[in-house]
Order: C-alpha cells, then sequence, then structure tokens
C-alpha cells in the first residue's frame, strides 16, 4: 500500500530508534500534540522502545476530548426537541456532557444521528424539509474547512432548517498555553500532521523562536513518529529550536489555501472553553455575523447548563500533560473505556483510552470489569 | 330484492406492495405463500402448507441453532438479507460440528415492501440453500404495519446432524495449538458499513458471506482434528479469540502480518480509523489445531476452493497479563482490545 507500507518498515523504524539513541545526551520531554499519534506510539510499541530515551508527553489533540461538557449538553438539550436531529460524528456521539452522551440522549429518545461528513448533514436538511437539522460541528482545523462548505452549501440550497452548534478548537493556541507554563513542562513538540495539512507549519515559527521549543511536523505511521522524535531530539541537542516539516508528503509550508480560504469565509477566531484548560484566547471559530443564521447558539435559545464535572477525575491533568493516564489512581479499575470518568478515556483519541487499549498494565483492570 | 355478494370482500392487495392484507391469513397471504414462496423453494415438506414439517429420521444427534437478521441496507455488495440468513444458520451448525439439513424460515415484513425485492430476497434465499445443500422446510410470514419494522426481518432455525470427531471446544485449548483463518477478514464489516453510510469507496468492499460447510468438511476429510472452529461474526476475530481465550484460561498470541486482510478492507479501515480484527465476517471461520496438525490443517483448507487466502496467524501461549496479544512490526507486542460495541469511524 503505497505511503503506508514504507512507513511500518521494520529494518527501518528499528534503524531510526538507533539513531534517536545514538543523538541523545539526556532523556528529553516531548509532546505529541495529536490523539492520532498518541494512538500511534502506543499501537507500535514506540514508547516502550524509547523508554528511558525519551519521555513522551500526551498533548490535547482529541478535539472530542477538550469539547466542553456545556456544549455537549446544549446538544443534547436541542436533539430532544420534538422537531429537531441533531448530528455529529461517530466519536463525538459516545462523550458524555455533565449527565450523558448524546447517544444515551439518542437511546432515550432523541432524534441523534451519526454523520460522517457536516455535508450529509445538509442533505439530511434538504431530505427532511419538516425537520430542524444541526450538525454539532467539532474538531480542529481538520474538520473546519468541511464545515464552512456545508454553511454555504445550505446557502446556496435556500435551506432554513439546517444550522451548525460551533465547537470547532483552534491547536495552536493550546500549544503557545502548554508552551508557556512555568516551570517548563515540555522540551520539544511533535506538530499534528493532519492539522498542518490544511494550516500549512508558517504559522509555528513564533511558537518555536519565542518559546525556545522546536516543533517538529510529524505524521502517523512507526516511521513518521520515528523521524519526527529524531528530528525533534537532534535540534534540540543542537539547540536549534525551530520548526520543521517530516510530514513531506502531506504538509506544505502554507498548507491547503483552498480549505484556508473556506473557513476564512465562514468563521473567525473566537476564545473558546477548552475542557481541561479553561477558556483559551483565540482558542477556537465562530460563526461570522454574516452567516449568523446558520448559527443553532443565536437560533435557539440554549440554557446555560449546571455542569457537574467529576472532582475526582484528573482529566485536564492528563490533556495538560501533567499527568501519565497509568499514574492516575482510577485508571483501569474505576474509569474504564466503558464507565468513562473523563472524556480522555471515552473518546477513542483520548490518550487514557489509548494507554487502556494497548498497553499491557491495563490488565490490572482485569478484576474489576 | 338485491343480490348478495357471493364472497366476502377481501383487502385488495396492490401488485407491488405488501399490504397487511398479506398478513392476516386469508386469500392473499395464500397466493403470496404459494405464488411467491413455495413455487421458489420446490419441492420440499413445505408444499403441503401444514404447520409442521415432518422429517425423516436422522443417523446422528440433532444440532438445532437459531438466529435473527435486521441488517440495514437488506442488499449490500456480496449479498443480501437472505444469503446472510442462510449461510449464517448453516456456519453456526458447522462450526459446532454439525452438517446442516434443514431450516425454518420466518419473515417479518413492513407494510410497504415492494414484491419485487421480497421476490430477489427469496431468490437469494433458494439459491444459497442450494448453494449449502440445505432444505427450507417449514416457515412463517407476518406483516407488521409501516413503521414497526425495517423493511424486512428474517429469523430462521437450522437443524443438522452431529458428526464424528467433533471439535473438542475452545476449553481443550493447549499451549502451541496453533491458529488458522480460512479467508481475508473484515469484509463483511466494511461492506455493510461503505453500503449502508453510502460511503462511495471505489472499488466497493464485498462481503463475504458465503458457506463454511466445504472448509469444515475438508478438515474433517484431512483427517485433522480440530480444537475448536468459530465463525467470526459480531466482534469479527477479536471477540472470538476473547472468548477462547477466556474459555481456556490462556493468552493468543497474532502475529498482524500473517493475518490476511484485503486492500480494500485495510484502505477503509486507514481512512476510517476501524481495527479489521474487530469487523464483522460472514464466511470466514478461526480453527484452532493442535501443533502438528498445522500444516495438515492449512494445506485441507486451501485445497477446498473457496479459502485461497486461509493462512495460520497465530497461537496459544501460556497465560499472560493480557488474553490477546498483536504483535506488530520487529517485536511490539501489544494487547488487542475486546470490541466493546458498534465500532465508530474517529474524528481525525
Amino acid at each position: 500500500m503505497k505511503y503506508i507500507d514504507e512507513f511500518r518498515d521494520a529494518e527501518a523504524c528499528q534503524r531510526t530508534i538507533d539513531a534517536i539513541r545514538q543523538v541523545t545526551s539526556r532523556c528529553w520531554t516531548i509532546m505529541e500534540v495529536c490523539g492520532g499519534q498518541t494512538h500511534g506510539l502506543l499501537r507500535w510499541g514506540i514508547d516502550q522502545q524509547l523508554d528511558g530515551v525519551v519521555r513522551l508527553l500526551h498533548g490535547p489533540g482529541c478535539p472530542v476530548c477538550v469539547t466542553s461538557s456545556s456544549m455537549i449538553d446544549a446538544a443534547i438539550e436541542l436533539s430532544r426537541r420534538p422537531d429537531v436531529t441533531v448530528t455529529s460524528f461517530g466519536d463525538m456521539l459516545r462523550v458524555p456532557g455533565s449527565q450523558e452522551s448524546l447517544l444515551q440522549a439518542r437511546a432515550g429518545g432523541a432524534d441523534v444521528q451519526l454523520v460522517y461528513s457536516p455535508l450529509d448533514a445538509v442533505r439530511l436538511a434538504r431530505d427532511n424539509p419538516d425537520r430542524q437539522v444541526i450538525f454539532f460541528s467539532v474538531g480542529f482545523e481538520t474538520t473546519a474547512p468541511a464545515s464552512a462548505l456545508a454553511v454555504k452549501q445550505a446557502a446556496e440550497l435556500g435551506l432554513e432548517n439546517f444550522s451548525l452548534l460551533v465547537a470547532h478548537v483552534r491547536v495552536l493556541p493550546a500549544m503557545e498555553m502548554i508552551a508557556s507554563e512555568e516551570p517548563s513542562l515540555v522540551d520539544g513538540f511533535l506538530a499534528a500532521g493532519h492539522v498542518c495539512t490544511i494550516t500549512g507549519f508558517q504559522d509555528y515559527a513564533y511558537l518555536a523562536t519565542d518559546y525556545r521549543v522546536p516543533v517538529v511536523v510529524t505524521g502517523f505511521e512507526p516511521l513518521d513518529l520515528l523521524r519526527g522524535i529524531h528530528e525533534c531530539v537532534s535540534l534540540l541537542e543542537r539547540d536549534e529550536p525551530s520548526v520543521v516539516n517530516r510530514y513531506e508528503r502531506c504538509v506544505s509550508e502554507h498548507g491547503n489555501l483552498q480549505a484556508k480560504n473556506h473557513v476564512e469565509d465562514v468563521f473567525r477566531v473566537a476564545d473558546r472553553d477548552w475542557r481541561g484548560f479553561g477558556i483559551i484566547p483565540n482558542g477556537g471559530l465562530a460563526l461570522r455575523t454574516e452567516w449568523a443564521r446558520y448559527d443553532a447558539e443565536l437560533k435557539y435559545s440554549i440554557q446555560d447548563s449546571l455542569a457537574i464535572v467529576s472532582g475526582d477525575c484528573p482529566a485536564s491533568e492528563i490533556i495538560t500533560g501533567r499527568l501519565n493516564p497509568v499514574d492516575c489512581p482510577f485508571f483501569g479499575k474505576h474509569c474504564t473505556p466503558e464507565q468513562p470518568m473523563g472524556a480522555p478515556m471515552v473518546s477513542s483519541e483520548g490518550a487514557c483510552a489509548a494507554y487502556y487499549r494497548y498497553l499491557p498494565a491495563n490488565q490490572n483492570s482485569q478484576p474489576s470489569l | 330484492m338485491s343480490r348478495l355478494p357471493v364472497n366476502c370482500p377481501v383487502p385488495r392487495s396492490t401488485d407491488d406492495a405488501v399490504t397487511l392484507a398479506h398478513g392476516e391469513g386469508g386469500r392473499t397471504m395464500r397466493r403470496l405463500i404459494r405464488d411467491r414462496i413455495v413455487s421458489r423453494l420446490g419441492n420440499t415438506p413445505l408444499v403441503n402448507l401444514s404447520d409442521a414439517a415432518v422429517l425423516p429420521t436422522m443417523g446422528g444427534s440433532p444440532v438445532m441453532t437459531t438466529d435473527s437478521f435486521v441488517v440495514s441496507p437488506l442488499f449490500f455488495p456480496g449479498g443480501d438479507i437472505g444469503t446472510l440468513a442462510v449461510f449464517g444458520t448453516v456456519n453456526d451448525l458447522v462450526v459446532s460440528g454439525a452438517s446442516p439439513r434443514w431450516i425454518a424460515l420466518s419473515m417479518i415484513i413492513e407494510e410497504g415492501l415492494p414484491l419485487a425485492l421480497l421476490d430477489r430476497v427469496l431468490d437469494s434465499i433458494v439459491a444459497s440453500a442450494r448453494i449449502a445443500e440445505v432444505e427450507i422446510v417449514t416457515g412463517d410470514t407476518k406483516v407488521v404495519p409501516r413503521g414497526a419494522a425495517d423493511g424486512l426481518f428474517l429469523t430462521t432455525t437450522g437443524l443438522g446432524e452431529l458428526f464424528e470427531p467433533i471439535p473438542t471446544g475452545p476449553e481443550t485449548l493447549k499451549e502451541g495449538d496453533v491458529i488458522l483463518v480460512t479467508g481475508p477478514i473484515g469484509q463483511h464489516g466494511i461492506s455493510i458499513l461503505a453500503a449502508r453510510e453510502k460511503l462511495g469507496f471505489d472499488p466497493m468492499p464485498t462481503s463475504d458471506c458465503g458457506s463454511l460447510w466445504n472448509a469444515a468438511q475438508s478438515l474433517r476429510s484431512a483427517g485433522c482434528p480440530v480444537r475448536a472452529m468459530r465463525d467470526a461474526t459480531r466482534g469479527g476475530v477479536s471477540a472470538v479469540l476473547h472468548e477462547w481465550t477466556e474459555t481456556s484460561d490462556s493468552t493468543i498470541m497474532i502475529n498482524e502480518e500473517a493475518v490476511p486482510v484485503g486492500n480494500e478492507v485495510r484502505g477503509a479501515c486507514e481512512l476510517l480509523g476501524l481495527d479489521p480484527l474487530h469487523l464483522a465476517n460472514e464466511g470466514t471461520m478461526l480453527v484452532a489445531v493442535p501443533k502438528e496438525m498445522n500444516q495438515r490443517a492449512l494445506q485441507a483448507l486451501l485445497k477446498v476452493g473457496n479459502c485461497p487466502s486461509a493462512a495460520i496467524i497465530g497461537e496459544v501461549t501460556t497465560r499472560r497479563l493480557a488474553p490477546v496479544v498483536v504483535r506488530r512490526g520487529r517485536s511490539a507486542e501489544i494487547p488487542l482490545e475486546e470490541p466493546q460495541g458498534a465500532p465508530f469511524p474517529r474524528i481525525c
């Protein structure tokens, strides 16, 4: 399989591991920003192979995990209205709000539907003119262009029964927040490859220079990840905090201009409440005023939810890289993917779910399952 | 004196769709059964339209299974609800160590289902039964109001005859036993997902829906003692392996590179973030045999004709912390997650 098999070549991976060991003079702490990278690292046992050489921290890169519970509550509240259908991506449906998830709401009679693209939600609205179809629009810069297109398409079709409940997040402000922590949490970043296919990597330059952290754009296959780590360690060893692209086959400096233009047309940068982080300035997107008629938050009066976040769950420590999932006292015992206490365990992209899935440590939980 | 009608009025049936009248036991229903069902199934005990089928005596112990089919969409690349119902029931008998003989077929039809579509399903049932060498001997038809069902639900009950030697069962799995798979995995799960969600893959993945009778027969003819056989349906290979390890208190180690996965399935899984080991199969089974029988079992399966991708994929080891472990790349050994529910595609 072109572009996959080459990046799963066991010999090449082993050579890169050896190279990382050779170049490293101390154990550096590197944060992989994207949940897909966390899964890749654990799925291929890379963290085990680099144990003691590089300390890998799992970043906030699961858009589903960082969606605030009050947004999920709002989506659930809307889905219970008699003429409303709420649609979203598959893994969003499983994440609990303050009380329950969209899937649980569906089991209770709410109209919640899984879609693979916001454009499917537009089609649903077109085919069901008597229902109000809301797309719960979540994700990083990767999913925002399709949401922008959906709004434009709804406008072209003259649909009055389509809207977005926007919970989009932007990755760079969150990285900046982590980089600015004192004392420093991370020595370097593996930037999220999928996000950079859209945004490009030129925007990361100030992060690298202002906070003196190297940023390496990295893909998701084992060799991608190892090359990213190798580059990041090399930059640290040479004390060269700069931005390097190691996901060359997908990412360019300026990204996908067409996609960026669509996002620019429809959305504006806005502050956003991230689960585990709180309000991040410029940490999200909101619809521009000229598209207000497609904004579900303005179209419907959404009651403020009484968000009840479990005081016990240290999810915010985990998604900000302060706590390793296996060090959480609840991991695998009281908190499992079947009965999650927090979003990083419930979303398939979450760091806790990745650990639970791939690490033998999860076997400690067997007796309590 | 006005003339009274000779017959009570019978609800008029439309020519192109099932109506509630088709389920009310009167003439319309009789016509449906006689003209569309019995005429297709040919000369079986069903022709008598009695309440139950009288069957000949068998040499071996009778083995019975039952299953319901509620698939959406009713038709998908590689099969339909009819082929699923027949092969699914046949395969449940086969992996239990029985040769399939007879099937009872119950249909719950939603009002409004096009009769032409019902005909296509019935044709599939007949063709599948012929391939699997089983007879449909009795059945039932109900029609429910529009909205009470999703087009068509089928329930099949299969009766077969136990053959010797029967598989000893997963509780007898021992360290060193070898795990084989009869074909490429995940095809049914991806084909249904792609058809239901109109994912537009090109080429479209095709379901592996088919009979496992020949594969089981071939292992038996080769004199290959089978410890356990199981069709890897919902939950896929992962669910079967987890069940086996729980029963036998062992760990099963799978070599990921050895597991046959078609290009379409692999591509779709990469795109959607799904694991083929978790996806449903409908004509692919796992077989466990003693270590010394591994080549004989593999050759027997390869000879069958419909198992050209059969492969040895792993082995039973002593119990470790993780019940099922996948060997990836050169040395990474990663626990395989037990499937929890429907696999959902991830966001990015």
